[in-house]
C-alpha cells in the first residue's frame, strides 16, 4: 500500500473544535478528517481530549465554537440522536448499555421495532419477537456474541460481553461511520481479536471506522492512518508504514514535534 | 472421555452452573420481582385466617379491596415515577386538590359560596386536568430546574395543600350534596355476599393498562432505561428529559382518577383527607419490589404490595391487636423489603 495521499474527499471533517470545561481546556482548536473506508485510529495521552474530540462528532458534546462537515455539510449535533440520524454510531467508554434490559432491548434502544398495522400505530405495541430473533441474528453474524440468551438482562453479563452488546448496536445501526471509544479496554485477548476482526470486516464492507485507542500494537494492526492527539489539537496524522510505535508515543508526549505543514495527513486508502 | 483436557473443561464448567440453594432464590426474584410480594401476601392471608376466621368472610375481603382501591391507584403514579428513580411525596396533596377542585365544581346546594354548578362531567374533567396540571409543576421544577425529586414534592406537598385550603376554605362537602356521577366510583355491584366496587374495577383496568404500556411500548422501556442509567438512556438516544416529565404528568393523570376514586369511596370531599397516602403508596410500591434505586420493578408487584398494607392492617386489627402494633408491622415490612431489594440487587450471572 503506498503512503502518498490520494485525492479523496473527506466523509467527516472537524476544524478549530474548541470545548472547555470551566477552566479546564478539552478541545483547543482540535481538527479531524475522516475519509471514505478507512480505520483512523486517535491516540493520545490521557487528557489529550481523544474522547471529547469523538464526543462532539457523536453529539454527546456541543464544542464552544469549531465546525463539523460531514459529507461537505455542515452539521450541529445537539444530541446523540442527531448524529445517529446522520448515521453515526458510537460505541462510548462507559458503553451506555441499560444493565436491567434485555440484550435485545439495549440493542435497538430508542429506535425500538413496532408492530406493524394497527397495534403498532394506535396501541404502540412493541414487536419484541421480531427485535429478539433479529437482534440474535445480528449477534450471530457478528460472531461476537456468546451469550445463553437474548432476553438475559445486560447486568448478568460479563464485561467482555456488555462489550460485545454495544459494539454490535454500533455495527449494527452505523449507515456512515462508526466510533469506537476503547472498544477493548475491558476485552481479553480472544475477545479483542475478535473486535479488531469486527473492524477490519466493517472496513472490508467500505464502513469508516474511528478507533479510540491505547493499545498501540492493535492501533498498529488496523489503522489505515494514525491521529495524534496532544494538549487539546492534532499534533500529526502518521501511518503505520511511516513512522514506529516509538515515532508515535514521542509525538504524543511531545518529544517529537511535526512539522505544521505535515500535521494532516491525506487519504492513504482508496475508497472500494 | 478420552480427551483429559475436554474433561476439565467439563468439570469447570460443572462448577460453573452450580449455585448455592440462597444464590437460586436470589437470581429467581431478581428476574421475578413480584414474587416476594405475592408470598408475603399468600403467607398474610392464611395467618390471619387462622387466627380470626372472620377475616375471609366475603363482607371482609370487599371492605378490604375498598380500603386497597385509593392506594393501589395511586401507587400507579408512585411506580411510574419510581421506576424512574424519583419519588412523589406531594401525590396525596395533588389528590385532595383533585378531588376539591371536582367536588366544588360540581356542587349545586344553593347555600354554598362557591356556587358553580358545572355538569358533573365538566367538573370530573376540570378535576383531572388540574392534577395534570400539578403533576406538570412537579415535572417541570424536576427536569427543568434539575432539582432532585425528593425536595420538588416535599415543597409541592405543602404548596398544594396550602392551594386546597386557601381556594376551597377547609369545607368539608357531604355526599348528598354532589351530583351522583361523583360518587360512581363507591357503587357497589353484588356478587353474592362479596360488594365489588366500581372503583376497583377502574383501579384494575389502570393496573392492566399501564403494565401492558410499561411493558409493551417504547415509552415504558425507556421509563426503565432512564430509572436505571439516565447517562447511558441519553447516549442511547432517549431524551431523559422528555420521559421524566411526561411520566409526571401521566402520575397526575393517574393521580386525578384516584381522586374521582377517593370521593367515591368515602363518600365525601374533605380537604383534610388521609395524611398518610403519601406514605402508604410509598411503602405499597417498596413492598412490591421496586426499587427505589430506579429501573427495576412491576405494576403488579406494587397492586400485591398496596393489598399487603391492607391486609396487615386489617387482619391484625381482627386479631385484636392495636393500632400501634399495625403501624409497627407495617414498618417492619418496608425495612425488609428494602433489605431484600439490595440483597437482589447484588445478584451475578
Amino acid at each position: 500500500m503506498s503512503t502518498q495521499a490520494l485525492a479523496l474527499e473527506p466523509l467527516l471533517t472537524c476544524r478549530g473544535l474548541v470545548k472547555s470545561f470551566g477552566r479546564v481546556i478539552g478541545l483547543n482548536g482540535a481538527d479531524l478528517d475522516l475519509y471514505p473506508g478507512e480505520v483512523l485510529a486517535v491516540v493520545g495521552d490521557n487528557g489529550a481530549g481523544k474522547s471529547t474530540l469523538i464526543k462532539c462528532v457523536a453529539g454527546a458534546l456541543i464544542p464552544d465554537t469549531g465546525d463539523i462537515t460531514l459529507n461537505g455539510e455542515r452539521r450541529e449535533f445537539k444530541r446523540t440522536q442527531d448524529a445517529r440520524l446522520q448515521g453515526i454510531e458510537t460505541v462510548f467508554q462507559t458503553l451506555a448499555v441499560s444493565p436491567a434490559l434485555d440484550i435485545a432491548s439495549n440493542l435497538y434502544l430508542g429506535r425500538e421495532l413496532r408492530k406493524p398495522g394497527v397495534i403498532g400505530k394506535v396501541f404502540r405495541m412493541l414487536d419484541k419477537k421480531r427485535m429478539r430473533t433479529e437482534a440474535s441474528q445480528h449477534l450471530q453474524d457478528l460472531g461476537i456474541g456468546t451469550v445463553q440468551s437474548i432476553t438475559q438482562t445486560v447486568e448478568t453479563l460479563s464485561g467482555g460481553q456488555r462489550q460485545a452488546v454495544a459494539v454490535a448496536r454500533a455495527a449494527v445501526f452505523g449507515s456512515k461511520l462508526i466510533i469506537l471509544d476503547e472498544p477493548t479496554a475491558a476485552l481479553g485477548v480472544r475477545e479483542s481479536a475478535r473486535v479488531l476482526q469486527l473492524i477490519k470486516d466493517l472496513r472490508d464492507r467500505g464502513m469508516p471506522v474511528v478507533l479510540i485507542s491505547h493499545n498501540m500494537p492493535q492501533v498498529f494492526e488496523v489503522a489505515d492512518r494514525i491521529h495524534v492527539q496532544r494538549l487539546g489539537r492534532r499534533a500529526a496524522v502518521v501511518t503505520p508504514q511511516t513512522h514506529t510505535m516509538n515515532d508515535v508515543v514521542a509525538i504524543m508526549t511531545g518529544a517529537m514535534t511535526v512539522d505544521e505543514k505535515d500535521q494532516a495527513l491525506g487519504p492513504v486508502r482508496s475508497a472500494n | 472421555m478420552s480427551d483429559p483436557a475436554g474433561g476439565t473443561i467439563d468439570l469447570a464448567e460443572e462448577f460453573l452452573g452450580r449455585r448455592t440453594p440462597m444464590q437460586r432464590i436470589q437470581v429467581t426474584l431478581h428476574r421475578y420481582p413480584y414474587l416476594s410480594p405475592l408470598i408475603v401476601l399468600i403467607v398474610a392471608l392464611v395467618i390471619f385466617a387462622l387466627i380470626n376466621p372472620k377475616f375471609i368472610l366475603p363482607g371482609n375481603l370487599s371492605f378490604i379491596t375498598q380500603q386497597t382501591v385509593v392506594i393501589g391507584t395511586l401507587a400507579i403514579a408512585q411506580t411510574l415515577i419510581i421506576l424512574t428513580a424519583g419519588i412523589d411525596l406531594s401525590i396525596g396533596a395533588i389528590m385532595v386538590f383533585g378531588q376539591m377542585v371536582m367536588a366544588n365544581l360540581a356542587l349545586t346546594a344553593a347555600s354554598n359560596a362557591t356556587n358553580f354548578g358545572l355538569p358533573p362531567w365538566l367538573a370530573i374533567t376540570i378535576g383531572i386536568c388540574a392534577s395534570i396540571l400539578a403533576g406538570a409543576i412537579n415535572g417541570f421544577l424536576i427536569v427543568k430546574l434539575s432539582l432532585p425529586p425528593f425536595i420538588v414534592t416535599l415543597g409541592t406537598l405543602s404548596v398544594f395543600t396550602a392551594l386546597t385550603l386557601i381556594l376551597f376554605k377547609a369545607r368539608t362537602i357531604q355526599g348528598p350534596e354532589m351530583p351522583d356521577l361523583l360518587k360512581v366510583m363507591g357503587v357497589a355491584i353484588k356478587i353474592g355476599s362479596f360488594q365489588l366496587m366500581v372503583g376497583v374495577i377502574v383501579m384494575l383496568v389502570l393496573f392492566a393498562v399501564f403494565t401492558y404500556v410499561l411493558r409493551m411500548t417504547s415509552w415504558g422501556t425507556h421509563i426503565y432505561a432512564v430509572g436505571d442509567d439516565p447517562q447511558a438512556a441519553e447516549l442511547s438516544g432517549i431524551s431523559t428529559k422528555r420521559v421524566l416529565f411526561s411520566v409526571y404528568v401521566v402520575a397526575g393523570f393517574i393521580t386525578g382518577i384516584g381522586a374521582w376514586i377517593y370521593i367515591g369511596r368515602t363518600g365525601a370531599a374533605s380537604p383534610n383527607a388521609d395524611p398518610s397516602i403519601n406514605l402508604d403508596t410509598i411503602t405499597a410500591v417498596v413492598i412490591g419490589g421496586t426499587s427505589l434505586f430506579g429501573g427495576r420493578g412491576t405494576l403488579i408487584g406494587s397492586l400485591l404490595g398496596a393489598f399487603i398494607v391492607v391486609v396487615v392492617e386489617n387482619g391484625l386489627a381482627l386479631a385484636g391487636l392495636d393500632q400501634a402494633y399495625r403501624v409497627l408491622a407495617i414498618g417492619i415490612l418496608v425495612i425488609a423489603a428494602v433489605a431484600l431489594d439490595q440483597w437482589i440487587r447484588k445478584v451475578r450471572a
